[in-house]
């Protein structure tokens, strides 16, 4: 420690002679610690531990070309919308055709919940396709279209894209939305009450 | 009868073991510290399973607030005075040795070009208000400027440069859309979204896959 022992040392001279007084070597700590803590605060609040993390997002080349364009069946595709207030609606296929369309059922909302959510959706698709065959008789993957309406905000686009993590979505693609789509998103949150 | 006497005890209690413990914490958070950039606008970011780690190096930030205001940043000094020197000369801003300082040591910048001389002449607290992010329509989309001279400023290592989008949870998508678009035009199709980790829901697919990859 910072303190010696000064109690038995000399000072009991023979002759008497001039004595030195004994000082304490007892150095007084506080302001030391007080200037250790004042600097510890300091950089703990200065200090970044969590480094943020980032997400790989790449972009597919826009092409004009026929034959380099990707073609989706409409039977492995599952399209995604997200609106306003964090409303995610979604229809099986690619809206291609009318009549199956004009079926009340087809055009379907949900949220981001972690149960009955577009999680649960998007695992009984994929499980789904995985079902079918293609002309090589290999399993399909699904494909899923991510349209973000213009009321959507970043989180929902980054949580879309967190879902085809979570759930391993090896094919999905960001695709401008459609009039229609935004009509249906429309009528829907005005069945749902949605402002 | 004899007092009896308490034996009086020193109120000076020895500080040493505590200086010791101060001081120890002292040095690891020096030694762990990574001080925090000085950001212009506040941006919460959303999270995500990914872990990967956001660069230390090379890297171009464009930062969007939740009012849809967008930002650059570069990373080095050298580089950041070689984009503003570009930029002065290209642009005509007549900018003096020292405001090309103050480009290099500041950090995002979130303003047209012509108006960049009065930003540079701002203290930290006016600029908050001023600046109203950099603009992204298709007559004048200055944001593919910045990436351009951002480019040129990397100079040889082109390959290693990364570009990182951190955006506010609010940000409205058609301006997440114009920025992406911006670097789809550039033919620049890598991109880092900066999140905050979360953990992969139980059960998910994800989180199996992990758990095999690290039992392997």
């Amino acid at each position: 420690m910072a303190e010696m022992d000064t109690s038995s040392s000399g000072g009991k001279g023979k002759h008497g002679g001039t004595k030195s007084k004994k000082q304490s070597t007892r150095v007084d700590m506080t302001p030391m610690v007080d200037l250790g803590f004042l600097l510890i605060t300091f950089f703990m609040l200065t200090t970044t531990m969590a480094k943020p993390k980032t997400m790989d997002l790449i972009m597919p080349k826009d092409t004009e070309k026929v034959e380099e364009q990707n073609k989706v069946k409409e039977s492995t595709a599952l399209t995604i919308l997200l609106g306003k207030k964090n409303q995610v609606y979604y229809y099986e296929g690619l809206a291609q055709d009318p009549n199956a369309s004009a079926s009340p059922d087809f055009f379907k909302a949900t949220t981001f919940a972690n149960k009955d959510g577009i999680r649960d959706v998007i695992i009984k698709k994929r499980d789904e396709v995985a079902r079918l065959r293609n002309a090589k008789g290999q399993p399909e993957d699904v494909v899923i279209m991510i349209k973000a309406d213009d009321q959507a905000v970043y989180q929902n686009f980054v949580d879309i894209l967190d879902e085809m993590a979570i759930n391993r979505i090896q094919k999905y693609a960001t695709v401008d939305i459609t009039d229609q789509d935004k009509q249906w998103i429309a009528s829907t949150e005005t069945a749902n009450g949605i402002k | 009868m004899p007092k009896i006497k308490m034996p009086r005890k020193s109120t000076a209690i020895d500080m040493t073991a505590m200086c010791d413990v101060a001081f120890l914490l002292l040095t690891f958070f020096m030694l762990a510290t990574k001080f925090k950039p000085d950001e212009p606008v506040v941006v919460v970011t959303p999270s995500s399973i990914n872990t990967s780690l956001l660069p230390d190096a090379d890297v171009i930030l464009i930062t969007i607030d939740k009012d849809g205001r967008v930002f650059f940043s570069m990373d080095g000094q050298p580089k950041r005075k070689r984009l503003i020197s570009d930029l002065n000369e290209s642009y005509h801003l007549g900018l003096s040795d020292a405001e090309q300082t103050a480009f290099a040591l500041g950090s995002s910048f979130g303003t047209e070009i012509k108006a960049l001389k009065s930003v540079l002449n701002m203290k930290p607290d006016d600029r908050k208000g001023f600046e109203k992010g950099i603009p992204l329509d298709s007559a004048n989309n200055e944001l593919a400027v910045w990436i351009e001279y951002g480019r040129v400023a990397q100079g040889q290592d082109l390959r290693d440069l990364k570009y990182c989008i951190k955006a506010d949870n609010q940000t409205p998508y058609p301006v997440i859309k114009k920025v992406l678009d911006t670097f789809k035009e550039k033919k620049i199709q890598k991109l880092n979204l900066v999140t905050n980790l979360e953990e992969a829901p139980a059960g998910s697919a994800a989180a199996i896959f992990r758990k095999e990859e690290k039992s392997k």
